[in-house]
């Protein structure tokens, strides 16, 4: 005889446990180390920290570790985590064009002030397997360090063009309180600063592919990439009691500010517009796709039409939150019978109902067609 | 400096964690938005939804309403499909109890707060009841207009012409209304709402219903209500009224009718068992059948009576 | 330098002390009477008219009532600008009160606030003095609270609406004179609108902007 399904407290229990020993694989393998994670996955670790929102390499290092990997799942964890921190304030804005730079490329100038600095890129590696490097092999050891660049003299690239009046200034500081779309919930229209914390806070592959999507005509903005510059910038915070900023420390951050094209409007000449993406730790194509994004959201700002999706505020910012999506998509795994049984039995009732509407048109074969219908 | 922020919590045995999960301030706003959704019922008060340790699409909403009103005293009943015993059901009475250490029930009747996905109880609710649903997409007319500025906008004039239009093809294509769940409602007269994907079956059930019902929806941030004895009309045509669904045969195993049922399959030869899907009303039916099957045997039938 | 520091550490103590002995005590449990007196107030708004015990230990500088404490200690805080009548406004001990224990923002302006707390309610601000909310955000309307002498469900005039099972007879003293035309009012413009929650020694009652009067003549004669 049938009985109802008990017993899911111990299936819950037991596939947690089954999760434990699938996330430490073959025990004979040396376990993995949150350290070993955060120094040799540091890309990934940087990644998490993004669009976890929190900058803790330690915890996204942990948070890769316990999630076996899975980037979407190590977000999850680290702003699970996030939401409970209580919050002491807010810093000062970072000054980025003060960063102690490791990389800074301009696209638009050979040269310029404080000049190109590759540092550690894969850009113009050969992507050819390294075995050397599976069979535990050391690097070869950098050569004489490239001279550290001199933040006093590696001005933005777009402070070099704003000068001259060819690029639309940034905006400036009223001092306004800054929205959260942590602490409130999105009003459509967002204005640019919740729009770019939420691109920031954005699935990368999201991003990317609607960043892409503007350079292939669907909403083209005509970008260069003024600069992208990866560094460590100095955190500073006025704690109320003291009345003066005190440095906290610092956080790595990569920049990209692209130069947008613009034929100017009535109130505006033409010009350079901006499109701007920050994200934590080295993430060059998360912050170029940013930039691209940025832009191309600007555009009722700009008096552009919007008609693309990378233009479109709500489609963007509604979809580009990967835990927002992730949940959604993956919560199709829960069970829906009771929703599936009241659709069966719809469906049930209309083949019943088209079937004897057949049976009543059979009879004379001129009536196919408008049975067809 | 605020003495009620998250310096000074209660925190719970073990977890690390303010009693329920929510640091105080976040259920302030929360509570802040139901007494609003209270006051306008059917009206869909945005809130600041959190980051959940559990994830969005997987009853955020409800968790964090519910986590907003529980006191120490609340007795929780979870249920998903009806049952307290799937896995997401048994995941967030888990949750709660780990984070607020209170007590949990199967029993409708003996719940003071119920939290819900996909069903409405068979057994009616009371006063002093709340019913807590978990909430998808909280906008009845998302997928006839999928801009948010645009159904804000619709829902202050009150324009609903396009919710009837989409009933009316449904008629004029099907000869009937072909939505089955999250069938709309008109509430006190004035706000469209969705009443989360419970099948329509549910529908009378949330009409000038004694215990309160909140609806939450984590990922799009929403909070809206129901107060008790409140008028909740199904949306319909005079010439096509609102009609629930209907078996054709009662529970298998407890033999009620006029219930809600699972239909289960029992082998690849096409055998079918419908059963309660609120496994309390079924379990409870069942105990009071055995009883009086008992009663009878000891010959306490007239005593029963 | 290090003795001027240390001197100025001793000084900001004391005067924290000094504060500290002055002030009125917020909640023992913030959790759970916050909680308690949430859902005190969550079901005066359900069940529009009906009145419902509210307890509490709390003493607060006067004129702000214990119960006008308790609701404000546990629905307000530093995301909710508030508005205090006169008499509250007079008392100094009464800002400095709500100051500490939620952080809100005390505002001179009425419509500005999410909340005002009203210790004569007789001489209530005209309604239409608050923010009603917008077609669009009917939920960003003021909530008053008032303190008022006398809560009855017995005898006063008759109010129908969701949360109503039929109607129900509800009565505050002191009310303002226009009382039953300003409810009207703010009946009419529903969704717009503000709440009231009222208390009184011991008891709570709420009226939401759905609750309708009932016009005398058509109240059932029971």
């Amino acid at each position: 005889m049938y009985v109802a399904v008990k017993g899911g407290e111990a299936a819950i229990d037991n596939a947690h446990r089954l999760l434990a020993e699938a996330r430490r694989g073959d025990p004979a393998v040396p376990d993995l180390g949150v350290a070993q994670i955060r120094e040799q996955m540091r890309l990934l670790v940087d990644r998490v920290m993004t669009e976890g929102s929190l900058y803790d390499p330690d915890l996204a290092a942990l948070a890769l570790k316990q999630a076996r990997g899975d980037v979407v799942e190590a977000v999850f964890l680290v702003r699970a985590y996030r939401t409970t921190l209580p919050r002491f304030g807010a810093t000062a804005p970072v000054d980025t064009g003060a960063m102690t730079l490791t990389r800074r490329i301009s696209a638009t100038f050979k040269d310029l002030p404080g000049g190109q600095v590759l540092g550690p890129t894969f850009d113009y590696t050969h992507r050819l397997v390294d075995f050397a490097l599976g069979d535990g092999a050391d690097p070869v050891p950098a050569a004489e360090a490239e001279p550290e660049a001199d933040a006093a003299v590696c001005p933005r690239v777009t402070d070099l063009l704003g000068q001259a009046g060819l690029l639309e200034p940034s905006p400036p500081d009223a001092g306004a309180p800054v929205g959260d779309l942590t602490r409130e919930p999105v009003d459509y229209p967002a204005d640019r600063a919740v729009r770019l914390q939420g691109l920031a806070r954005g699935d990368e592959g999201f991003i990317l592919a609607l960043g892409y999507s503007t350079q292939r005509g669907y909403g083209r903005t005509h970008p260069f990439v003024g600069e992208i510059r990866v560094g460590a910038v100095a955190l500073e915070f006025t704690p109320e009691e003291l009345g003066f900023p005190v440095c906290l420390g610092a956080v790595d951050l990569t920049e990209c500010q692209m130069i947008n094209q613009f034929h100017g409007s009535d109130a505006v000449p033409p010009q350079f517009t901006r499109g701007y993406g920050l994200v934590f730790g080295q993430g060059e194509r998360k912050a170029m796709a940013m930039a691209l994004v940025d832009r191309s959201l600007r555009a009722a700002e700009l008096g552009e039409p919007v008609v693309v999706p990378a233009q479109d505020q709500e489609f963007v910012l509604a979809h580009c939150d990967s835990l927002q999506a992730t949940g959604f998509v993956e919560h199709m795994k829960l069970p829906h019978y009771v929703d599936f049984q009241a659709e069966l039995d719809l469906v049930r009732r209309l083949r019943a109902e088209h079937a004897a509407r057949a049976a009543d048109s059979v009879p004379d074969e001129s009536a196919w067609p408008e049975a067809a219908e | 400096m605020n003495p009620q922020g998250p310096l000074s919590v209660t925190v719970s045995a073990g977890t690390g964690y303010n009693f329920a999960y929510l640091d105080e301030g976040t259920k302030r706003m929360i509570r802040r938005a139901i007494l609003k959704a209270i006051a306008i019922p059917g009206y869909q008060v945005p809130f600041a939804a959190r980051e959940m340790p559990m994830p969005y699409g997987w009853g955020t909403g409800g968790v964090q309403v519910t986590a907003a009103i529980l006191g120490a005293a609340d007795v929780l009943k979870v249920i998903d499909q009806g049952a307290d015993d799937t896995t997401n059901a048994v995941s967030i009475r888990r949750f709660f109890t780990a984070t607020a250490g209170i007590a949990t029930t199967t029993r409708t009747a003996d719940a003071t707060v119920i939290q819900t996905r996909h069903r409405i109880p068979e057994a009616p609710l009371a006063e002093g009841q709340v019913l807590v649903y978990q909430v998808p997409i909280p906008e009845p007319l998302r997928f006839l207009e999928p801009r948010e500025t645009e159904t804000r906008q619709l829902h202050a004039l009150a324009e609903y012409g396009l919710m009837h239009v989409k009933l009316y093809e449904d008629i004029a294509r099907h000869g009937h209304i072909a939505t089955t769940y999250a069938y709309p409602v008109e509430v006190a007269g004035r706000y469209v709402m969705d009443p989360s994907p419970t099948p329509k079956f549910d529908n009378p059930k949330m009409d000038d219903c004694p215990a309160l019902q909140l609806f939450g929806a984590g990922r799009e941030k929403r909070i809206y209500a129901i107060p008790p004895y409140t008028r909740v009309r199904s949306l319909d045509f005079e010439d096509h009224p609102f009609r629930v669904q209907s078996f054709d045969r009662p529970c298998a195993l407890c033999g009620a009718e006029g219930v809600y049922l699972d239909e289960v399959v029992l082998d690849d030869a096409g055998g079918r068992m419908f059963v309660c899907s609120d496994t309390d009303h079924c379990e409870t039916r069942r105990v009071e059948t055995r009883r009086d099957e008992t009663r009878r045997a000891d010959g306490h039938t007239g005593e029963a009576a | 330098m290090a003795q001027t520091h240390t001197q100025a550490l001793a000084k900001t103590q004391a005067e924290t002390l000094s504060q500290t002995r002055t002030l009125a005590r917020g909640f023992a449990d913030p959790v759970h009477e916050g909680q308690a007196v949430f859902r005190a107030a969550m079901e005066a708004l359900s069940r529009p008219g009906r009145l419902r015990p509210l307890a509490t230990a709390l003493v607060p500088p006067a004129p702000l009532t214990p119960e006008l404490a308790a609701l404000a200690l546990a629905l307000i805080d530093a995301d909710t600008p508030v508005w205090l009548d006169a008499p509250l406004r007079a008392e100094p001990a009464v800002a400095a009160f709500l100051r500490f224990h939620t952080g809100a923002p005390l505002v001179d302006a009425p419509d500005r606030a999410a909340f005002a707390l009203i210790a004569d309610p007789a001489r209530c601000p005209a309604f239409t003095d608050f923010t009603p909310g917008t077609p669009a955000y009917p939920d960003a309307s003021a909530t008053l609270i008032l303190a008022v002498e006398t809560l009855s469900d017995e005898g006063g005039p008759a109010f129908a609406g969701p949360g109503i099972r039929g109607t129900v007879s509800f009565d505050a003293s002191p009310l303002p004179a226009d009382w039953a035309s300003r409810w009207a009012a703010n009946h009419a413009a529903f969704p717009l609108g503000l709440d009231l929650l009222f208390v009184a020694p011991g008891s709570l009652a709420g009226l939401p902007r759905s609750t309708r009067p009932v016009a005398p003549e058509m109240s059932p004669c029971t």
